[in-house]
């Protein structure tokens, strides 16, 4: 039998440690378990493979998935990656360390885990950020639980159903084991409503609110009046933000949110069906303490230097056990790092730019799909950026742009149909699309 | 290694980038109402590329990681991380796939999820896996709402309280508060394992189940598991394994052969994926049969989990195979048992016999405290330890002793990198009686020295500010 | 040897009540902060809360530890020593200066079960 190259032992090792200990064979050292739980079968495995092999099955499995251009975002985008990020997330100091305990030899990972809370601070305008979180939807779910944790007596959390569905499910998911109630604001033309958002927070018990900062629609929202309404009754106001497009778009900060949520990957993440993405939080300075996470803080060491630190470590689960906010243990780390090297190589001007070509290209695709004729708008007029939906007249649509080489036209529940498009995405692509609309 | 002081901000000059993007072919959008606009300036860094790379790489400069050295970090497994499964996760005909994309685009990857969940359930005798958690902790929550499911799904709604034992990670009895359950404590006997006569009385009919990491974080086999499945199944409750602890049953004893109804994987721990700095992981989680009809009604993250980190575990799992899935479990059994059958007479071995892939000693045994100068600690020793090029084992968990030092080689060492381990741990044992202040100040050699940590915790500064 | 002073009561958790008519000054002792070493972070109620006796009413947090605060008396926060907020170091300086929360009391025989200065000594031995 082939050897497996990962693992050193050669018999003659087997044996001398074997000796050290006084035993005489491998199965001496399982004594301890009960004969009855010894596997005795054949594991239901393939038969090892060579790298070789490795690589010829997984290129069949690339080969069975379709490769197509995507023209759909609803919670992941297909931005442009800089061959920057790879290679440097590649560096094995980065790629195969663990959390920064022993912080003597992780001053790597402790310093890009404060550039990155820098520039989500920068980005969100907000005073603290955390080391990150898994994804979007499950910083959704710990800012739900932060909110109640704020503010003690509230019970209940308000979901714009502008939220995406995805965001919604997973917040729901915990609340219901979490205890939390959740309520409802309505969308009315293609907004938050805030007189429905009014109505609920007349109720007095409302911890928080979650508003997304652009729609499952991709409209930009208008957030006017939410925070001194929330913020009357002593609740949160959360905003879920892209925080590509803070580049451009009124900031949580600005809205006086408490907290800014969201997904990392529009900063340059690829699409990798759905993970691994990175989670943002930020908040106001005075809810620090009670934020989920790891966070790291700037101190000196013995000699007066300038090093970094896990800090506030006692919010967490190691030290306050089943009082902690949060079971969170580590964070998204290398996807920090990647969202870090991403902004440091876009700076301010970069992002802009990436907006400003995102958005161009979508309005253009907008304006060209209904010059075919074969759509209604849906909320005429309504800001947009990169994404937006449409009515579509005949069903089918999505279907039919795979088979042209197209993810577009993705349905929604309400039955339009959401196109993205980004910086990615050619005029001759786009063009591309819209006559493959035409030919039906 | 060596101290680099900048931050990216303090490498920014105005009118710099480091980005590159296509003219814009597009008629200009009109501008979005002001009302909506950013009207804050943003600060962001501006870089050419190559100070961006440079930067970086003298950042990762200062990192230690298991591809520098030996990183015996108990109940994190650092093994070593093969290079293939970053060339297959790497694959642009997985990478550009989104997430969204209906079944019929995506059929490789979609291949990737079933043999992964038949591979898995073989390895641990499960019936059926999720990939949606992102991290162990994750997957921890997500079977413990499983559980609960379990429950309300019979109508048996009063069932809010969970076992967890003193032993058991932290993560544990947060996991279970946030999942909206009562933790109970159940007490450990002298030799480590749970006191089955301390659980009865509490298994009451409001104990939803169990949560159970075996081996535990001591190392050792629960030898009664059998008897504490029937006994939580006979009062209606549930097994959750926590998979922490999986590497050592790699291909010897499979979980759901000791009566687990739940259980998760770390695939950054067991299946060798790369722990990233502390992310991006995955935690599957495992269910008997019983609880398939729970799992839709769980959703617990964006779309299917971390893909690009169940693609390397694949990778592995290939490469493991049959023939070599029982080594992984007993190498790494082998390794902990030499470590600790070499140093015992130097660090105190609080339970004897044998451990399974990780063993904890409580300091050590002489620690040379004399007149006024204090003994050397568990961090003293972790500290010095870094001196010497290894990286320090777990220190201050399981909170059963006060000086714990927990060890967990993996499979992935050889016996030179060991030996030169132990040989050091005998060093700084010796330089502990002599003086331990060569401890105290430890380390010299890292590019810092200890931090002022209560500063930091006191007056926190979380983020840049120029002049600071 | 840890500080105690005459005329105060103190509780099994180790916080200290000194008593002005129906309002009671509640702190930590000093074996309490020794026990807990450099104080980092003072956990505090609002004003206006109500805290009962026996009951978690804050936290202390150090670096590596997180250690409740449970009130030996019950009735209203009507002041919390707003200065521990950026200066939490006080508690380790004067750990019987640094009142941590002013509470009007409403049931001020709940005082009898607390121990004397003498009673306190022997409940941590020294």
């Amino acid at each position: 039998m082939a050897r497996l190259p990962y693992l050193p032992h050669t018999d003659a090792d087997i044996q001398a440690m074997l000796d050290k200990i006084g035993v005489k064979k491998l199965d001496e050292l399982y004594s301890d378990v009960p004969a009855e739980f010894l596997h005795k079968g054949v594991y239901a495995l393939p038969p090892a493979m060579s790298e070789q092999e490795i690589r010829d099955c997984f290129a069949s499995l690339e080969a069975m998935n379709a490769k197509l251009k995507v023209f759909v975002g609803a919670g992941a985008y297909d931005h442009y990656t800089p061959a920057v990020i790879p290679y440097l997330c590649a560096r094995s100091e980065f790629l195969t360390a663990y959390t920064p305990y022993q912080c003597e030899i992780s001053q790597g990972t402790l310093r890009y885990i404060f550039e990155y809370q820098s520039l989500i601070c920068a980005l969100t305008g907000l005073d603290v950020s955390n080391a990150s979180l898994y994804d979007g939807p499950t910083a959704a779910a710990e800012a739900m639980k932060m909110a109640v944790a704020c503010t003690r007596k509230k019970t209940r959390v308000l979901l714009s159903r502008g939220l995406l569905p995805h965001v919604m499910e997973v917040v729901e998911t915990y609340a219901r084991f979490h205890g939390v109630q959740i309520g409802y604001v309505p969308v009315m033309n293609g907004q938050t409503c805030p007189n429905c958002l009014k109505a609920e927070l007349a109720k007095d018990d409302v911890a928080g609110v979650i508003v997304p900062s652009i729609n499952r629609y991709g409209i930009v929202e208008d957030h006017t009046g939410f925070a001194d309404a929330i913020h009357a009754q002593k609740g949160l106001l959360i905003e879920y933000c892209d925080p590509s497009a803070l580049a451009v778009v009124k900031t949580p900060g600005e809205w006086d949110a408490d907290i800014a949520i969201g997904d990392g990957q529009p900063l340059g993440l690829p699409l990798s069906y759905g993970g691994p993405y990175v989670g943002f939080m930020a908040v106001k300075k005075e809810h620090m303490r009670k934020m989920p996470g790891r966070i790291v803080g700037q101190t000196v060491d013995k000699e007066g230097r300038r090093v970094f630190v896990l800090t506030l470590q006692a919010r967490e689960q190691h030290i306050k056990r089943e009082k902690a906010t949060s079971n969170i243990c580590s964070n998204e780390s290398l996807m920090a790092l990647w969202v870090t090297i991403y902004l440091s190589l876009m700076g301010p001007e970069g992002l802009k730019e990436v907006n400003k070509l995102s958005t161009d290209g979508a309005h253009y695709l907008y304006g060209e799909l209904l010059k075919t004729g074969q759509f209604e708008e849906v909320f005429p007029g309504k800001p947009f950026l990169k994404e937006f939906v449409l009515k579509p007249k005949q069903a089918g649509l999505q279907e039919r742009l795979e088979k042209a080489g197209f993810f577009a036209a993705l349905p929604t529940e309400e039955g339009y149909v959401s196109f993205c498009v980004t910086e990615k995405r050619t005029k001759a692509e786009i063009d591309a699309l819209v006559k493959a609309v035409k030919e039906g | 290694m060596k101290y680099y002081d900048k931050l990216i901000f303090e490498c920014s000059r105005e009118g710099r980038c480091g980005y590159s993007l296509p003219r814009n072919a597009f008629p200009a959008a009109g501008e979005l109402p002001a009302a909506l606009r950013r009207q804050a300036p943003l600060a962001l860094p501006q870089v050419s590329e190559p100070d961006v790379v440079r930067h970086y790489t003298n950042l990762s400069q200062m990192n230690f990681g298991v591809d520098t050295g030996f990183y015996p970090l108990g109940s994190c497994t650092m093994k070593y991380n093969p290079k293939i499964n970053e060339e297959m996760a790497a694959l642009q005909g997985f990478q550009g796939l989104h997430p969204l994309m209906p079944a019929r685009l995506t059929e490789g990857a979609c291949k990737v999820y079933e043999e992964m969940d038949k591979a898995l359930a073989a390895i641990t005798g499960m019936y059926k896996f999720t990939f949606a958690p992102c991290a162990g902790a994750h997957g921890e929550l997500t079977g413990l709402m499983l559980m609960r499911q379990y429950h309300i799904n019979r109508g048996d709604l009063k069932r809010t309280k969970v076992i967890v034992p003193d032993s058991a990670h932290g993560t544990n009895p947060a996991s279970a508060a946030v999942c909206g359950l009562e933790v109970v404590e159940v007490k450990s006997l002298a030799n480590g394992r749970i006191d089955v006569e301390a659980l009865k009385p509490l298994l009451t009919d409001e104990v939803a189940g169990i949560m159970m990491t075996n081996p535990n974080t001591l190392g050792l086999f629960e030898t009664e598991i059998g008897t504490i499945a029937a006994l939580v199944h006979a009062a209606g409750g549930l097994l959750y394994y926590d998979g922490a602890n999986m590497n050592p049953l790699m291909g010897v004893v499979r979980p759901g052969d000791m009566g687990f109804d739940i259980m998760h994987l770390n695939l950054h721990k067991t299946f060798s994926t790369p722990h990233g700095g502390g992310g991006p992981g995955s935690g599957p989680v495992g269910v008997a049969r019983k609880l398939v009809d729970c799992l839709p009604a769980i959703r617990v993250s964006a779309f299917h989990g971390n893909f690009g980190v169940i693609l390397r575990a694949y990778a592995y799992i290939l490469a493991l195979g049959q023939e070599h899935l029982r080594k992984v479990g007993q190498y790494a059994v082998l390794s902990a048992n030499y470590i600790k059958e070499s140093l015992k007479d130097v660090y105190k071995l609080p339970i004897e016999g044998v451990c399974k892939h990780e063993f904890v000693f409580d300091g050590l045994i002489n620690d040379g405290a004399h007149d006024d100068v204090p003994g050397a600690t568990t961090l003293d020793v972790a500290k010095r330890l870094l001196d010497y090029g290894f990286h320090a084992p777990t220190i201050y968990f399981p909170l059963l002793f006060h000086q714990a030092l927990m060890i967990e080689p993996t499979e992935t060492e050889s016996k030179e990198t060991i030996d030169a381990f132990i040989e050091v741990m005998r060093k700084i044992a010796a330089e502990a009686a002599q003086d331990p202040n060569i401890l105290h100040d430890a380390p010299h050699n890292t590019p810092i020295s200890r931090p002022d940590e209560t500063t930091a915790a006191r007056n926190p500064i979380l983020k840049y500010q120029e002049n600071s | 040897m840890s500080k105690i002073i005459e005329g105060l009561k103190y509780s099994q958790s180790h916080e200290w009540v000194k008593v002005e008519g129906n309002i009671a000054y509640i702190g930590v002792t000093d074996f309490a902060q020794k026990e807990m070493g450099d104080i980092t972070y003072v956990d505090m109620p609002e004003e206006g809360d109500d805290v009962i006796a026996g009951e978690e009413f804050g936290a202390l947090e150090s670096v590596k530890a997180s250690s409740e605060l449970i009130s030996p008396v019950s009735g209203t926060v009507v002041l919390v020593n707003g200065e521990l907020e950026d200066a939490p170091e006080k508690v380790n300086e004067d750990a019987y200066g640094a009142w941590i929360i002013k509470v009007e009391m409403s049931l001020p025989s709940e005082l009898d079960a607390l121990m004397d200065a003498a009673a306190y000594k022997a409940h941590i031995g020294e």
